[in-house]
């Protein structure tokens, strides 16, 4: 009886150990290593042009973020940095009806409602001719009930293609003075 | 009894939100290593007295790791950026000379809700510095 009574007051220590040692678990082991894809991932997100003016660039990135829907948040001409975000309603009819139904077979899923999409971009020099412009993109998604659903790195190749399609042109119209 | 017990219900409630903002505004400094030590294995000596070129291969160090950039000033020398991965990893980046041909980087983490005080990750954050500053030297893209 009382071995069994020592055998729960035991377990129970153990599982609160665990609960919160869980809690405190620090920072991922890989967090601040490169990975593999490291290499692979700076080209999709990177086109060299042909010119040493960063400040053109720059200017013709800004215009291209601001087609996009951006708000530019931070600015720093010097260090060829431009850090810009959006906000957006994501709510979409098709996964409202998909979750309601879910509901019925008694499946809890979130319905994604509110996106915030971060991205920066940074010009740099190679050499004395040519300038390399690259630029990374995050995004935040809320529910309706306010909860973090997705907070991660976006990495599609055709977000990138998109973009630096749109800059080619707007390298162009910068050029032109439109 | 009812006259005693709703003053009583006011006391212990009033005593809990004084306790708890005391507890919240009294740790803000508070860090779990000594400022010496945390100054030790955040801080790098860098045997190059090229702050611009030390910024810029943070800013291209950081965006290898999936950092967005956040913030940068040249002035200051500061950058700070933040890694969304299921987890949000804030890191601030910052440097000063050391005499004409030595740059001492700083780098602070917070890992969700807590500092990041551990020196491994630090390691791996310097060691992925170094390199990209070496390769930057060779003029390798």
């Amino acid at each position: 009886m009382l071995r069994s009574r020592f055998f729960k007051t035991s377990l129970g220590f153990l599982i609160l150990y665990l609960v919160l040692t869980a809690c405190q678990s620090g920072i991922p082991k890989n967090a601040l290593v490169l990975s593999h894809e490291a290499v692979e991932n700076r080209q999709l997100q990177t086109r060299v042009f042909q010119t040493h003016d960063e400040n053109f660039l720059l200017s013709a990135g800004a215009a291209v973020l601001q087609d996009s829907g951006f708000q530019l948040d931070e600015v720093e001409p010097r260090l060829g940095v431009i850090v810009a975000s959006r906000d957006r309603d994501v709510m979409d009819t098709g996964e409202v009806l998909l979750s309601l139904c879910l509901a019925f077979l008694g499946v809890q899923r979130p319905i994604a409602h509110k996106q915030k999409v971060l991205a920066s971009l940074v010009t740099k020099p190679i050499g004395d001719k040519r300038t390399a412009v690259r630029i990374t993109f995050q995004h935040m998604v809320w529910s309706t009930d306010n909860l973090l659903i997705k907070n991660e790195c976006l990495n599609q190749p055709e977000i990138f293609e998109e973009f630096f399609v749109k800059l080619s042109k707007s390298v162009f119209l910068v050029a032109q003075g439109i | 009894m009812a006259k005693i017990a709703l003053p009583l219900v006011w006391i212990v409630v009033t005593g809990l939100s004084i306790a708890g903002c005391a507890s919240t505004q009294k740790n803000i400094l508070a860090t779990q290593e000594s400022q010496l030590k945390l100054r030790t294995i955040q801080s790098r000596v860098f045997e190059t007295g090229d702050s611009q070129q030390v910024l810029r291969v943070t800013l291209a160090t950081l965006q290898d790791l999936g950092f967005v950039i956040d913030k940068a000033n040249e002035s200051l020398g500061t950058i700070s950026g933040t890694k969304r991965s299921g987890y949000t990893l804030r890191m601030t980046v910052s440097i000063r000379p050391k005499g004409d041909h030595q740059i001492i980087v700083r780098s602070n983490a917070q890992y969700n809700l807590a500092t990041v005080e551990d020196p491994e990750p630090y390691q791996q954050f310097f060691a992925a510095l170094s390199k990209a500053l070496f390769l930057d030297a060779q003029g390798v893209e």
